[in-house]
């Protein structure tokens, strides 16, 4: 399929899965990701697929769950007040050892706040994306078509680590219609010699309990072993003008594309500025970041929020340049005149 | 000649039940169900959060362990995924009727074709006693230590009665484990149950009341009588939705 389809972030990300062989989807309705329920409402049963419109997003994700231990490739997805709901089943599926794909499109918090796009979930979705010790792989694609790719890359990467994936973007990325074209092969499922329901010789079980604190470390080391792994092999990222850069910008998704205009606006009038933006936030391209800026010097990290990736920006630089933030929230999208006059005032 | 076998149904894992505790009795009817019904070889059960949260140790078929009130959800998903299998959730009172009440209201509402056997001792058992929803009026817990008082602390939820309801379960039954006769019963219940899914009739909901005779502070036949007694009285046994 190399046809071009103009198509909204939303609905991109739901066929991308259909491709990808996904044939169980959970969801609940929200603003600004609903039209992929509605997609998937339509889309599954022409493809034999299952589309459940939950009661909450408690028993999306727990469904997600429950699909993903037989080994099928299962999705669900919200926004910010619905991904805090799934909390629980993210932090269970980690405890189980369970891949799924979550699809985060943001909007403004705290509490209800609005459904204008936001990036005020980043700590969410690379901190703390459930209780425990755990990690989640978070991608943050930054147009339409990384959309659509994403989810290949996202269920590929959950079976390989056997953990969630979740797909992070934001209501502009959702809402925002550009040509897609569908990459060629979605890649095959991997083997799962360890669902439930294939009719094995032994009986398998699946848990997250463990009363014995030295056998859960152990799990938990285990587990870790293989973060680790994921940490070395999949960080992605991608610089734009970075090479000479005198201020390098950090921002990743929708943010990254207004900051690619600062950038280009700034170049135009001389200014040596450059784009660094993480394709993964977790695991977040520490050692690709910390180059950049030391050739630059000056960093500023630009972000729907009040400075969430500003912590990593600042871990993974250290002292080889200085870090500054600027950032927009509520559901507010920042301007390129904003961002080209705080690059001029850091030149 | 052998009289009597334990179920194929059930792993050589010792449980891990109080003296007295009438879960391993349920246990044990619904192993000898689905053996019975030959269905052991395509079950895949869902253990809850509370004293079974280690069923999945127990029944000699596929287990998977939810999180406290979700395994209706996490049965669903399995269900869609494997429809050929036979998925049930086993949950205790606190398990069902307060954290998962929603997830378990909208199976039922779904008519999702899997079988629920939902234990009911009107506590909490595994946190050391708590009121449940299922707590009787004046009945004293650990939270509930001056008698559960209706004004500020409501009613029991009977569950078979509020599903029943509904359009979409199938079959509802409310059993007891208090004599030979009553588990006999029970034990028709619950193969009844797997039978409706087999058939793919939908929904079915076993409520079997149980004994928790360590956190009643009862001996095991203090509780069977207390069982058979008040707790029988407020949670009237018999059919509740047959279709
Ligand atoms: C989210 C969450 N909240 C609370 C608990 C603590 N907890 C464990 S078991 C339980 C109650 C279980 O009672 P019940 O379902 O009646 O089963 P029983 O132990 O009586 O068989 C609670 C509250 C938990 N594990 N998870
Ligand atoms: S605490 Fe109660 S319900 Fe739990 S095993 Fe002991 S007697 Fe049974």
């Amino acid at each position: 399929m190399s046809k071009r389809y103009l198509m909204k972030g939303n609905e991109a990300v739901a066929e991308a899965a259909v491709m990808a062989g996904c044939r169980h989807f959970f969801g609940y309705p929200i603003t600004p990701q609903t039209e992929i329920n509605a997609y998937m409402s339509k889309r599954m049963p022409q493809v034999g697929g299952i589309y459940l419109q939950a009661e909450s997003e408690i028993a999306a994700i727990n469904m997600t769950l429950g699909a993903s231990a037989t080994g099928a490739r299962a999705m669900t997805s919200s926004s910010s007040p619905g991904i805090a709901l799934k909390t629980e089943g993210i932090s269970y599926m980690c405890g189980c050892d369970l891949p799924c794909v979550i699809v985060n499109i943001q909007r403004g918090g705290p509490g209800l706040g609005g459904i204008q796009p936001s990036q005020a979930d980043y700590y969410l979705a690379t901190r703390a994306p459930g209780h425990g010790d755990l990690r989640m792989l978070v991608f943050a694609p930054a147009t339409v078509q990384e959309m659509f790719d994403t989810v290949f890359t996202a269920f590929d990467a959950a079976e390989l680590y056997r953990m969630p994936a979740m797909l992070l973007a934001d209501g502009l990325l959702g809402q925002m219609m550009e040509p897609v074209t569908p990459p060629a092969l979605p890649p095959a499922p991997r083997e799962k010699l360890w669902a439930l329901g294939a009719g094995a010789p032994k009986r398998k079980t699946i848990s997250s309990l463990y009363l014995k604190p030295e056998e859960l470390e152990e799990v938990i080391r285990l587990r870790f072993a293989r973060y680790s792994e994921a940490e070395t092999r999949l960080s992605a990222c991608e610089e734009y003008l970075a090479e000479d850069a005198r201020v390098l910008l950090v921002a990743y998704g929708a943010t990254s594309r207004i900051a690619r205009a600062a950038v280009t606006a700034a170049r135009e009038k001389g200014h040596k500025a450059g784009l660094f933006r993480p394709k993964t936030l977790w695991p977040f391209p520490k050692e690709q970041l910390r180059a950049a800026a030391a050739k630059a010097g000056k960093v500023l990290v630009v972000e729907m929020s009040m400075g969430q990736m500003v912590s990593d920006v600042r871990l993974a630089v250290g002292d080889t340049a200085a870090v500054g933030f600027f950032g927009r929230t509520g559901g507010v999208v920042p301007l390129p005149e904003e961002l080209l006059e705080r690059v001029e005032a850091l030149i | 000649m052998i009289v009597y076998e334990k179920s194929k149904g059930l792993t050589d894992t010792p449980l891990s039940y109080c003296p007295g505790c009438t879960h391993g009795i349920i246990h044990k009817l619904l192993a000898e169900a689905l053996c019975g019904a030959n269905l052991l070889g395509r079950a895949i059960g869902v253990a809850p959060v509370g004293c079974s949260v280690f069923a999945y140790n127990f029944f000699n078929c596929d287990m998977l362990q939810a999180p406290h009130g979700r395994a209706p959800a996490v049965a669903t998903g399995i269900k869609r995924a494997k429809p050929e299998h036979i998925v049930f959730t086993y949950q205790g009172d606190g398990d069902l009727a307060a954290i998962g009440t929603a997830e378990i209201v909208h199976a039922a509402a779904r008519g999702e074709n899997i079988t629920v056997v939902f234990v009911n001792n009107t506590i909490y058992g595994m946190t050391g006693g708590q009121m449940a929803p299922t707590t009787l009026p004046g009945q004293v817990t650990q939270t509930s230590p001056y008698g559960r008082d209706v004004k500020t602390a409501g009613y029991p939820i009977r569950v078979c009665e509020m599903l029943a309801t509904l359009d979409g379960p199938a079959y509802i039954e409310r059993v007891a484990v208090d004599c030979v006769k009553n588990v006999k019963k029970a034990g028709a219940a619950i193969a009844k149950a797997l039978r409706y899914q087999a058939d793919g009739k939908g929904f079915s909901l076993v409520e079997v009341l149980s004994t928790c005779p360590t956190n009643w502070g009862l001996t095991p036949a203090e509780s069977l009588r207390r069982l058979s007694g008040e707790m029988a009285a407020y949670f009237p046994p018999g059919v509740y939705k047959e279709l």
